[in-house]
């Protein structure tokens, strides 16, 4: 047993492991609840366990050091595999009755924090499954935060090396265990944490217990799935709307600042940094022009609802997030492709959300703008500044041939699903709705992608994964220089 | 007073030259003897040739009852020695060191007695880009130097036609700008000092210097001649500390460019710069002058440590359009070759050095001096203490004090109040009085007038 990837299979085998003892928790809701569905999760747990020992027993004793090609590989396995695993219950569940494809294609859009679903009747599904979604999506987000903020930056994916010598907390080091594992740990708690805290308010604002664990997990996620048909707009209500918003925030800053103020105990860390200040302060301005804008177009007559609802959606779909208070691929046209626009810019690096993250677009912003002063200045001497750092020259490229590759796959799946017969909204929304990892789309998709063809969602599944796994980590796997030796 | 002066550089030289014609003894170290016998042959003092920092090399300077130890050599760390040396070993009372490292001046608690025993540092760089700094905030100003932690300034304006009062006896002042309250306390006239009264008239292209309050001086300049727009526009030349520290002083309210010709360098100043754009090339390369709109630029400072580079890329910039020039000019020479004439104005270093140091080198608790006219004359700020009785200025009216020839008393600061000298104004104790000596041989008379009489203990 001494083939090149045994470290990767050993790692990956004990991930099916561990992985698999989370489908025990949906067991017990199946059992409390009794909706039948018990079973179902039993046996997920009892093949995927299985399927991680047979993976991890010969290649236990290979005790190599992971080096950078195995990262790539067990972070792409991560989510392919494990989205694959997670979404057998789904398959095995009596209620709903999924094909292999929407099984597939909700499990990996959980554990993308995608949040788009080809499920509909949510209200009437059995709790385990509900719960599991939601539990899909707050595992996703977990892996997320270790790759954002300690793994991605190690690979140097799309100039997240920026992060790596900067970033105040715990991932100076650049090695990968056991900085990896202190760091995680950390991070971890803190995610935890949030997620207790956002639970309980969400209870305290009235929910019931299931729905407020379910939803504090696709909250601090940035998730958006929903334990019921109309988001959060079931509740309709401002408090827990507004306490929607706060988490979704929360979930969608760096988790190394969350780290840091933590360690200092203070918030004034959040509006030092200048990614954080430029997502808050798009945020307020998008905020108050989505506001403004439904006051003159005289969708809402009263100004404190329509700014909530502008507020919410903002964040629902700046974060990526997806939740929805009420369908606003209604309000006028402008409205519904400026948030999907925005989605596109997504949230802080370091976070939970999807997109092309604030701080590249900062940088391709700034980068622009020092081309237009060269032209003007052509002796000039022109740093690239972030936060008052200067960018190394490496770092610019490497975000632009980011966007470039984020551009080109767009393009590339719109065109795909065009040909599987969507029009051309809804095609376009969709690409941008999982590889942003968002959720809702508009047209036929705006509330669930059950209308698009098997082939349609094979490809949305890969958008996904190319999304979360920021386009590079799927390419280099794709390419044949990984496989030479 | 017995001073050791630790480098003969420029700075040393100055420093010597003017408190040598102050009948003080000085002794200067250096370690090249050509320097030292250069500066012996022109100034009555004595010279000692060794290594600043050596005890014995101090001791031969007459350490041990010299009254004050300045160390203006070219290293920082030699000045912050020497000076810890004199404590140590001879108790000097006052030691003063020229600093010009930022690094080490940010940390306060490095001067002090139990650490680096340094009374007072001096930093030439942040003293030049003051006062550019005060100049590109007075566009119309040719000199303009601060009393009394800033509230008082005084300024110097060549008066132009067309300013208000220009052809106007100075007595009609007050009517012109009421609510203002200023002194006119010197003019130059074609080189020469006039001591002005009220009857005095200004003529076109006088050289006036006026106190007032410092949120007066605008108004007062306007005065004088046609107020110039305000600056938005600067151009530095060199990349050095100076550029530096007045690039970032000004990038927050002018659009600053800064010309370095090494591109290491220039990188380095743009990482650090926010606003100002660094640009890399020749300072007196035309093509580039041209291609960064020189002629709409209000200010052009040249500060490399190139004397003859400042004043050709200055002269170069004012004839492509440049509304003002200035450059830094180290030889004394140079300086009246070309201010007013092909540069507007030229920045001594030393001169702002000397100023800094010449207050502790005063007797009489004079706080501040500054030389006007590149030392021709002086404006001094010292404190009256006493009463009546044991002092020659407290208590008494300005017109029965007995003032030496040549100088005025242009305001007082009292606490936070500022009051322009009248005949009938009554000096108290502790305020700060500013004066005007355009007579330098009168300063030791002037000094001697603020000294408290034996009676005072």
């Amino acid at each position: 047993m001494n083939h090149p990837f045994a470290v990767a299979q050993r790692v990956v085998g004990v991930l099916l492991m561990l992985f698999s003892a989370t489908m025990l928790l949906p067991v017990l809701v199946a059992l409390y609840y009794g909706d039948g569905e018990a079973d179902a999760f039993l046996s997920g747990f009892g093949i995927t366990l299985a399927a991680g020992f047979i993976a991890w027993w010969p290649a236990r004793r290979i005790r190599k050091e992971i080096k950078l090609r195995d990262a790539f590989l067990v972070v792409v396995l991560f989510w392919a595999v494990l989205g694959l695993f997670g979404s057998l219950p789904l398959f095995l569940a009596d209620r709903p009755d999924m094909t292999v494809t929407d099984a597939v294609f909700e499990g990996l859009s959980g554990l993308t924090t995608t949040g788009a679903t080809v499920l509909t009747g949510l209200d009437t599904l059995p709790h385990a499954v509900l719960f599991w979604r939601q539990l899909l999506q707050w595992l996703g987000g977990m892996g997320i935060i270790v790759l954002a903020v300690a793994i991605l930056p190690m690979l140097g994916i799309g100039g997240m090396q920026l992060y790596r010598a900067e970033t105040p907390g715990p991932i100076k080091d650049s090695k990968l265990t056991p900085r990896i594992q202190e760091t995680a740990k950390t991070l971890w708690y803190l995610y935890a944490g949030m997620t207790v805290v956002c639970a309980l308010v969400y209870w305290f604002a009235g929910m019931t217990p299931f729905d407020a664990v379910g939803l504090a997990f696709s909250s601090i996620a940035t998730g958006g799935f929903s334990t019921h048909d109309l988001s959060l707009g079931h509740h309709d209500d401002p408090v827990i709307e507004l306490a929607a918003v706060f988490a979704m925030l929360v979930g969608s800053l760096n988790f190394a600042l969350h780290f840091t103020a933590w360690r200092t105990a203070d918030l004034r860390t959040y509006w030092r940094d200048a990614e954080a200040r430029t997502f808050l302060t798009m945020v307020v301005g998008a905020t108050a022009l989505v506001g403004a804008y439904l006051l003159y177009a005289g969708t809402y007559g009263d100004p404190s609802e329509a700014f909530i609802k502008a507020l919410f959606q903002v964040v629902s779909i700046g974060t990526t997030t997806g939740f929805t208070t009420t369908d606003y691929t209604l309000w006028p046209a402008f409205l519904p492709m400026l948030l999907l626009l925005g989605s596109f810019v997504g949230g802080c690096g370091g976070s939970t959300t999807g997109g092309i993250k604030v701080v590249r677009f900062v940088l391709l912003l700034k980068q622009g703008l020092r081309e237009i002063t060269r032209l003007i200045h052509p002796n000039a001497e022109l740093p690239v500044k972030l936060g008052g750092r200067v960018m190394p020259p490496h770092v610019i490229e490497a975000v632009w041939g980011f966007f470039a590759a984020y551009i080109g796959v767009y393009v590339l799946m719109f065109l795909l699903l065009l040909l599987t017969g969507l029009d051309e909204v809804s095609a376009f929304s969709a690409v941008a709705a999982c590889l942003n990892n968002l959720g809702p789309g508009l047209g036929e998709v705006s509330s669930n992608m059950a209308s698009v063809t098997d082939p349609g969602k094979w490809l949305l599944c890969l958008a996904m994964l190319m999304g979360r796994l920021e386009i590079f980590t799927l390419l280099v796997i794709f390419s044949p220089a990984f496989w030479r030796r | 007073m017995k001073i050791i002066i630790l480098g003969a550089g420029q700075v040393g030289a100055t420093l010597a030259e003017n408190l040598a014609d102050e009948a003080n003894d000085v002794t200067i170290v250096d370690t090249q003897a050509n320097l030292l016998a250069e500066l012996q042959d022109r100034l009555d003092i004595r010279a000692v040739q060794g290594f600043a920092a050596h005890p014995e090399v101090l001791q031969a300077a007459g350490a041990e009852d010299a009254d004050m130890i300045i160390a203006v050599t070219e290293s920082d760390e030699i000045n912050m020695v020497a000076c810890q040396i004199a404590y140590t070993l001879f108790h000097t009372p006052t030691k003063i060191a020229r600093i010009r490292a930022s690094e080490y001046l940010q940390e306060k608690r490095l001067f002090q007695q139990d650490a680096l025993p340094v009374d007072m540092h001096i930093s030439p760089e942040q003293l030049v880009c003051d006062y550019i700094s005060r100049l590109v905030q007075y566009p119309g100003a040719l000199q303009v130097v601060d009393f009394a932690g800033g509230r008082v300034r005084a300024v110097g304006v060549k008066a132009y036609y067309g300013g208000p009062l220009v052809g106007q006896e100075l007595r009609t002042i007050r009517e012109h700008i009421p609510g203002v309250d200023t002194r006119v306390a010197a003019i130059y006239r074609r080189g020469k000092p006039i001591i002005p009264e009220g009857d005095t008239v200004i003529e076109a292209d006088d050289e006036v210097f006026f106190v007032a309050a410092k949120k007066h001086i605008k108004k007062v300049i306007s005065e004088l001649r046609k107020l110039d727009r305000p600056v938005k526009r600067v151009v530095l030349a060199g990349g050095g500390n100076i550029g530096l520290r007045l690039a970032r002083a000004l990038e927050d309210h002018c659009q600053v460019k800064l010309i370095e010709r090494n591109r290491e360098r220039a990188r380095a100043l743009s990482e650090q710069l926010t606003k100002a754009i660094v640009l890399v090339g020749d300072a007196a390369n035309e093509a580039l002058l041209l291609e960064e709109n020189i002629e709409s630029v209000d200010v052009f400072c040249a500060v490399t440590d190139d004397d003859e580079a400042n004043i050709l890329s200055s002269m170069l910039a004012k004839r492509l359009g440049a509304r003002k020039a200035m450059s830094l000019i180290n030889r004394l020479a140079y300086v009246d070759l070309v201010e007013g004439g092909a540069i507007d104005i030229a920045i001594s270093p030393q001169q702002s050095t000397v100023s800094a140091l010449l207050s502790h080198v005063r007797r009489g608790d004079v706080v501040q001096v500054h030389s006007l006219r590149r030392g021709a004359a002086e404006a001094i700020e010292a404190v009256a203490h006493g009463d009546p009785s044991n002092s020659r200025v407290v208590g008494r009216r300005i017109d029965e004090i007995r003032l030496p020839n040549g100088t005025t008393i242009g305001a007082i600061a009292r606490g936070e109040e500022v009051i322009i000298a009248h005949h009938d104004t009554v000096i108290e104790s502790g305020d700060h009085v500013i004066m005007f000596i355009v007579e330098k041989k009168n300063t030791a008379a002037l000094e001697r007038l603020f000294q408290v009489g034996v009676s005072f203990v």
